[in-house]
């Protein structure tokens, strides 16, 4: 038997990042089961490049530089924080909510184009994948403006972890996007 | 809530937040303790409509097509409807919140000594997250249609569009209700992997965690990490019923495999997020009922952990007879069987936990061997469901059914029960009476395996899952006596639960006085006051100094050696 006291508290790691951590594992198998989902369908039978010609890579791509941005001001807004640079913060907090609504802006355009083409969720495999895919991302997208508009209009709220943690929930939305991209509008 | 994290809180703070009025001490509270007991009632209410549903469903099979006293008669839509809810309930609304949300949220901030989870709004949240789900579910079975009757696995077809079950908006609303449910336990398992991992005690290191604490929180990770998949497929589900994607329609281009491959993906770890909850409760009753230290804990912290792992790579033994590509059924066999060894592990371990031990026999003791006997005979019938050339023959019949009811129910009742009689006292201050207990126990067990067992045998006689009237298939009339056997068992299975209920509201209302250790335990909750006040210990954190299974010590003056007392006084 071994009787001592050691402090078991892990430093520099608050209770905050270890949710969000945990929370974000969790996102990242369920785009993981979509994107696993449709990787096996594609792989499993052809048909697929007729389908996929339809969207526009040209728009896709803006949207891909669109988030990049964003992702780069986020961590500005960040940097801001921590120099306790309350106008920078603000800028840059607006610049990535900016961001967000521009892609969502994007996508919607997209949307509208397709399905005036017929290109409908009901049209084919391929486009229940696109908009089931490309949705639920935007959903994600939709919840990191509300999550940056609620640092950006309430300073009460704005400390320098919270922007750290939405900044780290954008980033993952980011990178779902970059798995995205190619896999819908370049394969 | 950051100065009772830190630990160092005044007394006059304690005394504060316990004056609260009555809304927030009992509806809107943020307390762990409070928030175990609203998953309590409502996992119990729970069990109360599951349990119907399986009473109804046996008088079906027993007597087919007669009327059900009290209900009336049951054609085949109903009896699907019947199957379809009782395990969508006694899984979802039942398993998970009693042994997860009850008893995590319970047991993990006082047996880490600290004062409430790493998150309290958001453990509110889970829990009312939870509460709609339950309303959703419940309103589902009166819209037009009824609820859901695509079974608890809702496999497409049938569950891909309204018109091969009759029933629209009860599957709509099931897919809401199972989704509303995964964010509940995504935000209690977010709440306890954090919790166990930031919050400890002072002196209280990963290996000096109790174990129920390392099986709960196996089972957040296992959960956080599997659902992701199923939320996606329901999401897809959803489309396919009320858009028109093509996900599991194969004429279009999908397939109903994905489902299934998506479902049990998540659906085995499930499985071990149930289990290994009440395994943990089992592992706690088993030292403190035999005064020894608890066999191996290491190693059982290690054979948890190496099971969780492999629990998502044997998802598609459930699949062997489903179309899938038959050079997959080799792989799964091995990594099933695979499987069976960290669990054999842990089996051994208990009872070499009990060897030479001074055991004594009170009802969480029972309830915990009951455990230990009725898993055993689940594990065994396991490995013949668990390799694909025997599985082949047996799969989807009711051996399968008894497989998982040997599993399941004596992980959830009898592993919960072993808990609920376990920790009673200190949740509401109360000694449950222990002849009733003991009575609870022996005609449960006696009926349990009246009701389960005689169902090996019908299934290999080939009875198959989900039919309505076994008298319509010839083979099966000269073994309708089992059916007769069984129902039987079933009812006076419930008649039993009377007297659980009996012994409950007796000592709420008129019980002894529970004193702060009645078992002579060693684990951190037993240092608090029975019940714990808001925020649990005094002004100050409990400072633990060793493990938690020290029993029986040649050096100590007690056989027993709490993991808060300074050793320099036990001796």
């Amino acid at each position: 038997m071994s009787t001592s006291v050691e402090a078991p508290a892990i430093p520099g790691m608050p209770a905050g990042k270890v949710g969000v951590w945990w929370f974000l594992a969790s996102e990242i198998m369920m785009f993981g089961g979509l994107i696993a989902s449709y990787m096996v369908f594609r792989l499993g039978s052809s048909g697929w490049h007729e389908a996929s010609a339809h969207v526009s890579v040209a728009l896709g791509a803006v949207n891909t530089l669109i988030l990049l941005t964003s992702s780069l001001t986020v961590v500005q807004a960040f940097a801001a924080a921590e120099r306790e640079n309350a106008p920078a913060l603000r800028l840059f907090l607006g610049l990535t909510i900016l961001g967000g609504l521009g892609f969502l802006g994007i996508k919607a355009i997209e949307y509208t184009t397709e399905i005036r083409a017929g290109f409908t969720p009901g049209a084919g495999i391929f486009w229940s994948f696109y908009y089931t895919m490309t949705g639920l991302h935007a959903l994600h997208v939709l919840a990191g403006i509300v999550l940056n508009a609620i640092l950006f209009l309430a300073a009460r709220v704005r400390t320098p972890r919270r922007v750290e943690l939405a900044g780290l929930y954008w980033h993952f939305v980011d990178v779902v996007w970059i798995f995205l991209f190619p896999l819908l509008y370049l394969s | 809530m950051n100065q009772a994290r830190a630990g160092t809180i005044t007394a006059e703070a304690v005394e504060h937040h316990a004056a609260r009025g009555f809304w927030r001490t009992y509806v809107f509270s943020t307390d762990h303790k409070m928030i175990a007991k609203q998953y309590l009632t409502l996992g119990l209410a729970w069990t109360f409509v599951g349990g119907l549903l399986a009473a109804v469903m046996r008088w079906q099979l027993a007597w087919p097509d007669t009327a059900v006293p009290g209900w009336g008669e049951i054609g085949p839509e109903v009896y699907n409807m019947l199957v379809t809810m009782h395990g969508t309930i006694m899984v979802f609304f039942v398993a998970m919140p009693i042994l997860l949300g009850a008893f995590g949220n319970f047991l993990i901030p006082l047996m880490i000594g600290t004062r409430d989870m790493a998150f309290p709004r958001l453990n509110m949240l889970s829990v009312w997250t939870f509460a709609l789900a339950s309303l959703v579910l419940f309103v589902s079975f009166f819209v037009p249609g009824g609820a859901a009757s695509a079974g608890w696995t809702g496999y497409p077809p049938l569950s891909a569009r309204p018109a091969y079950t009759g029933v629209n908006w009860g599957l709509n609303l099931w897919i809401l209700a199972q989704a509303l449910e995964f964010a509940a336990f995504l935000m209690g398992g977010v709440n306890y992997l954090t919790t166990a991992i930031i919050l400890r005690a002072p002196g209280m290191t990963f290996l000096r965690v109790p174990m129920v604490v390392w099986q709960q929180i196996t089972a957040a990770a296992l959960f956080l990490l599997s659902v992701g998949p199923l939320i996606a497929g329901a999401v897809m589900l959803l489309l396919d019923r009320t858009i028109g994607t093509s996900f599991y329609a194969p004429e279009v281009g999908g397939d109903p495999l994905l489902w299934q491959h998506l479902f049990w993906f998540f659906g085995h770890p499930e499985v071990y997020v149930v289990l290994l909850p009440a395994l943990g409760a089992v592992l706690e009753v088993l030292p403190v009922f035999s005064r020894k230290p608890l066999f191996g804990y290491r190693w059982i912290v290690g054979a948890t952990i190496v099971a969780g792992g492999l629990s998502f790579i044997v998802w598609a033994h459930h699949m062997f007879i489903s179309g899938m590509d038959p050079r997959l059924a080799m792989p799964f066999s091995i990594t099933t069987i695979l499987i069976s060894v960290p669990f054999a592990y842990i089996v051994f371990a208990m009872i070499a936990t009990l060897w030479r031990g001074s055991i004594r026999f009170a009802t969480p003791m029972l309830f915990a061997l009951g455990f230990l006997a009725m898993f055993i005979m689940g594990g065994l019938t396991g490995i013949f469901n668990g390799s694909a050339p025997s599985d082949i023959y047996v799969s989807r019949t009711y051996f399968v059914v008894a497989h998982f009811h040997y599993t399941l129910f004596s992980a959830v009742f009898f592993g919960g029960f072993a808990g609920f009689y376990f920790w009673f006292p200190k949740m509401f201050g109360r000694i449950l009476s222990e002849p009733l207990g003991k009575l609870h126990f022996w005609l449960t067990l006696v009926f349990f395996n009246v009701t389960f067992f005689p169902l090996h045998h019908i299934g290999l006689a080939g009875m198959v899952r989900r039919i309505a009237n076994p008298l319509q298939y010839e083979a099966l009339v000269p073994y309708q006596w089992i059916n007769v056997v069984s129902t039987v068992g079933t009812f006076c299975m419930v008649a039993t639960q009377l007297v659980f209920a009996l012994n409950v509201v007796w000592s709420l209302v008129a019980g002894r006085r529970a004193p702060t250790n009645p078992w002579e335990a060693n684990t951190l909750e037993w240092a608090a006051p029975s019940p714990p006040p808001h925020l649990n210990w005094g002004p100050a954190l409990p400072t633990v100094y060793c493990g938690p299974y020290e029993y029986s010590l040649p050096e100590a003056r007690e056989d027993y050696l709490p993991q808060n007392l300074d050793p320099a006084r036990a001796r």
